[in-house]
């Protein structure tokens, strides 16, 4: 059987929760895949997010509905999950590889003493057994690995690894399933603050039709000026990976990955960007992307329409000269 | 306060990749190493802190010989003095062990915090940190943007997703795991080159039996499902061609 854990904050369901059913079901495979799978829910008061959570075609959703639990704590769904794993006996537990499931999934999975297995792309049948894969050294090479020890075995995917829309529907409702369960508060000593949003939001990068990223290529600050005229010759957006960023070259607001805003615009035109997964998974979804790095081992050729390998400062005035002919 | 660093050595970002034999891990002997970024952060962060609230900072790393190399590194940059737990199996090993090694190590210090990188540029597992802070006992936050500590406490700003953030608080002693960007690193000077020589470096042995909780079948480059097209020529060239192709082809502009 195979658990698929769905994430909620404040009255919403994180879209990636679909994502780990669509995985699940692979895993499951066959007809059996709707028998084998049960979802998880965990917060409080949370009925009408399992009512959603039910339109999967699924066994079971699964509803740990607690007070205690309305603020996540790692401490308080590590016992909520624990419990269910007792009560359950799963082969497999799913998770999408969100910020929230890697504050806890560690946790649970090494109260357990169980296999846990991370960020992973894709899962393959190899005869009756599973296996993984999973980018490791920045993108650069995959693994394929496989999980030891015994069940069950904790699985995270990578967000957009699966699409959400891919989840197989019930013909009808899944039985939703009320689980009695209370923490031992006593032993959840984190005291979370209501989240908050930080930048003024001036951009809204996900409206930009055409965007020119810069990436650590672009060496300092005052090369940032050369982005900002390719961009303007362009018509397009500026945008940043993290690093650039993180230096304090570009407002925090102008990045894009994991940790910033995912776009999907026409034209994603990165200089000087190695593609690492977590810029990766904010902008693959891009119609037309064109790299522009001088390694041709750069990772972020693997998701490029057209690819340039030579000196960002040679190629970029020369584009610039050209767009303003 | 007494803060520990762990700290991992990893092949550096310009290092192309290649394999072992049987294509289940990489060819160390080819390969530059350097510090985890993150972890850099994490160690730019104690030295912070030891600053504001004095105390010392220990950098601990897990792995073979060579990660000597981040150790000395790590003091040269200002730690007080160094853990090497030595093991040549340390180097590919998994999450679980990895932390295992690094909990003994430090258990019977008295840290009263730990701070790590939130996951490493080698296999990324996001998970060591994590693992630690179970394996001791201790109360944990990840993704880390600020810390603040006061008396026997701490209030640390997480980073949620999508520009979202989160205060939280929690006793000592606890593990943080810290998101790049939370700090400006500092770099080794001359003079702390030279302080690092004399700064003690304990060895200790891996603990025994520890089982992997995953295996690796193989290593590959990964697949291409895009067709990328390539274009050559002078810059010039390059860039005539590729403006065609944006406009008349792909009409982005």
């Amino acid at each position: 059987m195979i658990l698929i854990v769905a994430e909620q904050r404040a009255g919403k369901l994180n879209r990636a929760s679909w994502e780990a059913i669509a995985a699940a079901q692979q895993m499951a495979a066959g007809e059996a895949a709707a028998r084998d799978t049960k979802v998880l829910l965990v917060g409080s008061a949370v009925s009408s997010l399992a009512a959603e959570l039910a339109q999967a075609a699924v066994a079971e959703v699964l509803i740990i509905d607690h007070p205690a639990l309305e603020s996540y704590t790692a401490e308080g769904f590590v016992q909520a999950l624990s419990a269910i794993v007792a009560r359950d006996t799963p082969d497999w537990v799913v998770l999408p590889h969100t910020y929230q499931t890697r504050d806890f999934a560690p946790k649970v999975a090494a109260r357990l003493r169980r296999a846990l297995l991370t960020d992973c792309v894709a899962v393959k049948h190899a005869g009756a057994a599973l296996t993984f894969l999973r980018p490791v050294f920045q993108g650069k090479l995959a693994a394929e690995v496989v999980p030891e020890g015994e069940r069950p075995h904790f699985v995270t995917f990578q967000i957009g690894a699966f699409r959400g829309d891919a989840a197989a529907r019930g013909a009808t409702s899944a039985p939703i399933v009320p689980i009695d369960f209370s923490p031992d508060a006593s032993a959840i000593t984190v005291r979370p603050e209501a989240p908050f949003q930080e930048a003024r939001q001036a951009v809204d990068l996900s409206q930009a039709e055409r965007i020119v990223s810069v990436g650590r290529g672009i060496k300092s600050q005052e090369h940032i000026e050369l982005a900002q005229k390719l961009a303007a010759a362009l018509d397009a957006e500026l945008a940043a990976s993290r690093p650039i960023c993180d230096a304090g070259w570009l407002p925090m607001e102008r990045q894009v990955g994991s940790s910033g805003q995912t776009v999907a615009p026409k034209l994603y035109l990165a200089l000087g960007i190695s593609g690492a997964i977590q810029h990766l998974v904010g902008m693959k979804g891009s119609r037309t992307i064109v790299a522009i790095n001088k390694d041709p081992d750069a990772p972020i050729f693997e998701v490029a329409d057209y690819g340039i390998v030579g000196d960002l400062f040679e190629i970029v005035p020369a584009l610039i000269a050209e767009l303003n002919k | 306060m007494k803060i520990a660093v762990c700290i991992k050595q990893v092949p550096t970002r310009e290092w192309q990749p290649r394999l072992n034999d049987s294509k289940t891990w990489i060819r160390e002997q080819d390969a530059s190493f350097e510090m985890n970024e993150p972890d850099a952060y994490a160690l730019e962060e104690g030295l912070r802190l030891r600053e504001r609230h004095g105390g010392e900072v220990v950098v601990c790393c897990a792995g073979p010989a060579r990660v000597a190399q981040v150790i000395r590194e790590g003091l040269a940059r200002g730690a007080d003095r160094a853990l090497h737990v030595e093991d040549d199996s340390l180097a590919s090993a998994d999450a679980s062990i990895v932390a295992e090694a690094l909990a003994e190590a430090m258990r019977d210090q008295q840290f009263n915090l730990i701070l790590t990188g939130l996951q490493s540029d080698d296999q990324g597992f996001a998970q060591t940190g994590v693992i630690v802070a179970e394996r001791l006992g201790f109360p944990h936050a990840t993704i880390i943007m600020e810390v603040q500590a006061s008396d026997g406490g701490l209030r640390v700003k997480q980073e949620l997703e999508g520009g979202w953030f989160q205060w939280v608080s929690m006793p000592l002693p606890a593990v943080l795991t810290i998101q790049s960007g939370i700090n400006q690193l500092r770099y080794a000077t001359l003079k702390g080159i030279m302080a690092a020589k004399k700064k003690e470096t304990r060895q200790v042995a891996a603990p025994s039996g520890l089982k992997p909780m995953q295996r690796i079948l193989s290593l590959s480059v990964p697949q291409k499902t895009k067709r990328t097209e390539m274009i050559t020529g002078s810059p010039a060239a390059a860039a005539a061609q590729l403006v065609r192709k944006l406009r008349d082809e792909r009409r982005v502009i």
